[in-house]
């Protein structure tokens, strides 16, 4: 069995479907990315992934490990090892990235029954990290994101996903705002938590970063409904001739009724 | 769900019903108020001639108040009328009915004093359950008490300045907040009957934080407390007043006069933690808190720093002062200020600048959920004199959910161009962004709530000393409960 299965999953907001029938199986130890033009439901998807409750999901399902996804809420996905590291990171003033990341920490691991971890246990693993994504530490005694250039919250995700270690991360453009540097750093970041027992799914419209996180299997998405998946090279071949072909493609192959 | 509110509600009502009122009151005057209730009390309470005077003279003064209907209107906040006859201005302290353990403690209330994390000897105590003589707190605060003593600081009940200390009273009583102050003012001079009173002498640093804790056994909280706090030259104190767990009171109407005087190079702090009973969800009960309090920076180089956690009392009107009269004085007032389900805030502050390079500041949190309605009320006045004087005012509003309400009163008169001012104001609403990156890093609701709203007052916990910091954390977070989702 997959760590993720999504079948045939229908997402709606506002009345509008979005998503128009997504089949997706992903398996711990893949990375997959999902590409497509803006509008293609991308970010929708990963949002569902993540729990969001302004997404309406009219018919399908989502099993993670074995679990009900849909059933869970987004503490609860998080806690059973959903992770999403934000295209847009949002700022929580007044309160220290070290505190946040320990609350978050603890949080997850109360709701496994483990222990909870105390601020001196923390300390290394937090600095380890913070040496893997280059992150000036001062950085780790300023509130969440506050201040922070677009690089800097891009790797403070990152660095977040490294001490949350989920089983499934999602990185909604994480390359969205990044210079070479910062997108290197980041890369680096996500290649060293690769690992046999994660998933990751890349959700990006440019092949760029997938320069640096090489995936093993490509999906297009476009209006709603994965046209194709591939390998790395269906990546390459988009880069080539854009998302124009597919685009029309999906025009002519789907019922106007559908 | 059981909601902090039910929490606080069945706490209330169990004290009640536990017997919290006395079983036979012999010593208690006739309900309402006239010049025959004033002296009663002062006879009651073996006053020198000059208390009874001075009540008597603030009883006319609130007598024609009222009878000119001048109790103030302007203040944002609605309630019907109280009933100033109908209340009994004095009973002796009461003896509260005592269960013999905690295991005869409701479990509900011991929940809710586990959250706030109270120590357990205080757990005791705010239950009423009886307390033997080797309380704790009751000990460390004798020793507390000798270390003051050998220091030359007084630290006592009011009624004990009165006694033992009736120069000290004399001179500075009234020296604030005069009892022509305002309606409730004057009220609380005329019937007001304990309070705490503390006097730090010449170049005495206080060695430890004065809270009414230390005097739980001689305190009787009541509904007219007159505190005075002196810091002679070069003197500091820091003072706690209140308590984080909720405590229910009998009597709605709560009027209490603060006065603190700083002289050359003094500095006195004082911070608060008010969670009197808020009401019930539907906005039934609670207490209404009509509250004096005034700093004067008399000296030099002086400096009183108010802090305030304002989150019970279905009404708080209150707006600790400062008036900057030596040089150099500062002033500083950090607030926060929560209103959940039908509670209404009025608060702020008042700076006066008097004396050359005078500064204050101003700090102001106020957060509203349900259908809380939270107001700013600020007043800066620079004066002729004042010359180089500063303000720095900043006077931040979060609301939580779409029924409740921020306002913001700031008034600002300089009649001296020297000086400078500033004035920041923001307004947010918790964002639907925010709680949904918290909850995807695994916090649950309630939590991402509190964390949020934690980190919008920082500023004005990093103000307040240690432990009472982190209680008002928890307090804040307890008082959250069930506003969002």
């Amino acid at each position: 069995m997959s760590l993720l299965e999504i079948r045939n999953l229908h997402v709606s907001v506002d009345g509008h479907e979005i998503l128009k029938g997504i089949n997706l199986a992903v398996n711990a130890g893949e990375v997959h990315s999902i590409m497509g033009p803006n509008g293609s439901g991308k970010s929708t998807l990963a949002q569902v992934l993540s729990r969001r409750d302004m997404y309406r999901v009219t018919s399908g399902e989502i099993r993670f490990n074995g679990k009900d996804l849909l059933a869970m809420k987004p503490e609860e996905a998080a806690a059973e090892g959903v992770f999403m590291a934000f295209q847009y990171p949002v700022e929580i003033p007044g309160i220290s990235n070290t505190y946040f990341l320990r609350s978050a920490l603890n949080a997850i691991r109360k709701y496994r029954g483990e222990e909870e971890i105390d601020a001196m246990d923390f300390l290394p693993v937090f600095r380890e990290k913070l040496k893997l994504l280059e992150m000036d530490e001062r950085l780790m005694n300023r509130s969440v994101n506050e201040g922070f250039s677009g690089g800097e919250k891009k790797r403070n995700e990152i660095l977040q996903m490294a001490i949350l270690d989920p089983k499934l991360a999602i990185l909604d453009e994480t390359d969205s705002g990044l210079d070479i540097d910062a997108l290197r750093i980041v890369a680096q970041g996500v290649n060293a938590m690769r690992s046999p027992d994660r998933a990751m799914l890349v959700v990006t419209h440019y092949q760029r970063l997938l320069n640096y996180i090489v995936p093993d299997f490509v999906h297009v998405l476009v209006d709603g409904r994965i046209m194709r998946s591939g390998g790395p090279q269906l990546a390459l071949e988009l880069e080539a001739k854009g998302y124009a072909s597919m685009e029309a493609e999906a025009r002519q192959t789907v019922p106007a009724s559908a | 769900m059981s909601t902090n509110v039910d929490t606080i509600r069945n706490l209330a009502e169990r004290e009640y019903k536990w017997g919290f009122v006395t079983e036979v009151e012999d010593d208690r005057v006739p309900k309402g108020l006239n010049e025959e209730i004033i002296r009663t009390i002062s006879a009651k309470k073996e006053e020198p001639q000059f208390m009874l005077e001075w009540r008597l003279k603030a009883y006319r003064h609130w007598a024609s108040l009222e009878k000119s209907e001048a109790e103030p209107k302007w203040a944002n906040i609605k309630y019907g009328p109280i009933d100033y006859q109908g209340i009994v201005y004095y009973s002796a302290p009461k003896k509260k009915a005592g269960l013999q353990s905690l295991d005869e403690v409701d479990p509900e209330i011991l929940r809710t004093y586990e959250k706030l994390g109270i120590p357990l000897a205080e757990q005791k105590m705010l239950a009423g359950v009886a307390v033997d003589a080797v309380f704790d707190s009751v000990s460390v605060a004798t020793t507390f008490k000798a270390k003051l003593a050998e220091l030359g600081v007084i630290f006592c009940s009011f009624s004990e300045a009165v006694q033992q200390h009736p120069e000290l009273v004399q001179k500075y009583l009234g020296s604030v907040v005069p009892y022509t102050d305002n309606f409730f003012a004057a009220l609380n001079a005329a019937v007001f009957t304990d309070g705490s009173f503390v006097y730090v002498p010449k170049g005495v640093r206080c060695p430890m934080e004065l809270s009414t804790y230390f005097r739980i056994n001689a305190a009787e909280t009541g509904q007219f407390e007159r505190t005075l706090i002196v810091a002679d030259e070069g003197a500091y104190v820091s003072y706690l007043e209140g308590c984080t767990a909720p405590i229910r009171d009998e009597n709605q109407l709560h009027a209490a006069v603060v006065e603190l005087v700083a002289f050359d190079n003094a500095q006195i702090k004082y911070s608060t933690v008010q969670n009197w009973y808020p009401g019930d969800k539907q906005g039934r009960g609670g207490i209404y808190n009509f509250v004096t309090k005034r700093g004067k920076c008399a000296g030099m180089n002086s400096k009183i720093s108010w802090t305030q956690v304002e989150t019970g009392s279905a009404i708080t009107w209150k707006y600790p002062s400062c008036i900057l009269q030596g040089d150099n004085a500062v002033g500083e007032f950090y607030s926060v200020a929560l209103t959940n389900n039908y509670q209404q805030a009025d608060t702020g502050t008042k700076m006066i600048h008097l004396g050359k390079n005078t500064t204050s500041t101003i700090v102001s949190k106020g957060i509203s959920a349900g259908h809380g309605q939270n107001t700013y009320r600020g007043m800066v006045k620079i004066m002729k004199g004042a010359s180089h004087a500063r303000n720095y005012t900043q006077c931040d509003s979060l609301l939580i959910g779409d029924q409740c309400g921020a306002h913001t009163f700031p008034y600002i008169e300089v009649k001296n161009s020297s000086s400078r001012m500033e004035h920041e104001a923001s307004t947010s609403k918790i964002g639907e962004d925010q709680l949904f990156y918290l909850q995807q890093r695994g916090l649950k609701t309630e939590d991402a709530v509190s964390m949020i709203v934690n980190g919008f007052c920082k500023q004005v916990f990093r103000e307040l000393p240690m432990e009472f910091a982190v209680e008002a954390q928890k307090l804040l977070s307890v008082s959250l409960e069930g506003s969002v989702g």
